[in-house]
């Protein structure tokens, strides 16, 4: 239900995802700076190629990616030709195109496990330092399953409301939604120190 | 320690939970959503270590490509964009809540707890997210402060809210905020 990776294959689903995190925290590096026009506006473009190469499929969603950039480009662009700097606006909103562009590339073509063990090795420096980093993956495990599970006591609560009342539930399901959440937390942590808890030694 | 892990992992779900709430409008017309209402709360009741944490695991989750920011966003891409410096900042407001809701015990724990999300949620919050303008939008603060000020109304009544919850959570379960534990 989650994940917005693409489900078709690709070239670049196949490369390691620790590479295209390196290129991309170089690409943002190295782009901040740029003041030229032409160079980001190639970068844009090149972008476009990269997800074209993907197909069609892989554009749309590139596309509608960007869908909730628009209304900020226009302001940002609108701000800079009333300061008479058309040039600087161009530049800002071209390098904000491209870098999201290429961040949301990568997040569309790795799955979640790989990008968790790119996480895990990151952490590797943590873990020689004796942080319990393997805990980390049993964290983000219990969260993502728990998104749904308070997603549909939610869409119950809002049920029951509308029963009751003609006005939109606002936030009086707030107070119940952060009870169940702090009810179903204490049923976790009963349910972890069943199977063991956290006291045992690392796991190797 | 099973406690706050899970506590952390369902307030990061909480956080996201929040995000899929259709937002409510503002007589003025701006669409506010529940989400940093999930952060500030993350802070008034778990304290400014655990909030901070379930935020940061929250973001993880976006980073690691779940769409759960507000309006079905996530990814790597909302991270150098020109709203990055909110998500940046979502931690420190966390800790800064759960921070002043826990010092500020003299007083009803709704102005405790809501000066703490006013103070994290909305004045250090939008210190980052004026930030991210600057570096990600190239705008002046007094201008990025200018472009924000339509959504400032909206956040300070999410802090007022923030401080009742959590004393109406307070009332409920006396033991599970944290941020007031003896």
């Amino acid at each position: 239900m989650l994940a917005m990776t693409l489900e078709t294959r690709s070239w670049l689903h196949a490369l390691p995802a620790g590479a295209k995190m390196a290129a991309l925290a170089l690409a943002v590096v190295l782009v901040l700076p740029v003041t030229e026009p032409a160079i980001i506006a190639a970068l844009v473009a090149a972008t476009a190629a990269l997800y074209a190469s993907l197909g069609a499929v892989a554009l749309r969603r590139g596309i509608r990616l960007l869908r909730p950039l628009w209304l900020i480009l226009a302001i940002i662009m609108a701000w800079h030709l009333v300061l008479g700097e058309a040039r600087l606006g161009l530049v800002i909103c071209l390098r904000i195109l491209a870098l999201v562009a290429l961040a949301n590339l990568v997040t569309l073509t790795t799955v979640l496990d790989d990008m968790m063990a790119v996480l895990e090795w990151l952490m590797t420096p943590l873990a020689r330092a004796g942080l319990r980093t393997d805990r980390l993956a049993l964290v983000v495990a219990l969260a993502v399953r728990a998104i749904p599970a308070l997603a549909l006591k939610a869409g119950h609560l809002r049920e029951a409301w509308r029963a009751r009342s003609t006005r939109r539930a606002g936030v009086q399901t707030a107070v119940p939604l952060v009870l169940i959440a702090l009810d179903d937390a204490t049923h976790v942590a009963e349910a972890l120190r069943a199977r063991g808890g956290f006291s045992g030694p690392a796991r190797k | 320690m099973e406690r706050s892990v899970a506590l952390i992992a369902l307030f990061a779900a909480l956080i996201a939970v929040l995000g899929l709430f259709p937002s409510f409008m503002l007589i003025t017309g701006v669409p506010i959503s529940a989400q940093s209402l999930g952060v500030m709360l993350a802070g008034t009741v778990l304290g400014a270590r655990r909030g901070a944490l379930a935020v940061l695991l929250f973001l993880l989750l976006v980073a690691l490509g779940l769409p759960l920011l507000a309006g079905g966003r996530g990814g790597l891409g909302v991270f150098v964009g020109p709203t990055a410096g909110f998500l940046f900042g979502f931690p420190v407001a966390a800790f800064v809540a759960g921070w002043i809701t826990a010092r500020w015990r003299g007083v009803d724990l709704s102005i405790a707890a809501g000066a703490g999300a006013l103070l994290g949620g909305v004045v250090v919050l939008y210190a980052f997210g004026v930030g991210g303008m600057m570096v990600f939008a190239g705008l002046t603060p007094l201008q990025a402060i200018t472009a924000l000020g339509a959504f400032i109304p909206g956040d300070i009544i999410k802090a007022v809210v923030a401080g009742l919850i959590t004393r109406a959570i307070w009332q409920a379960r006396p033991g599970a905020v944290l941020s007031r534990a003896r």
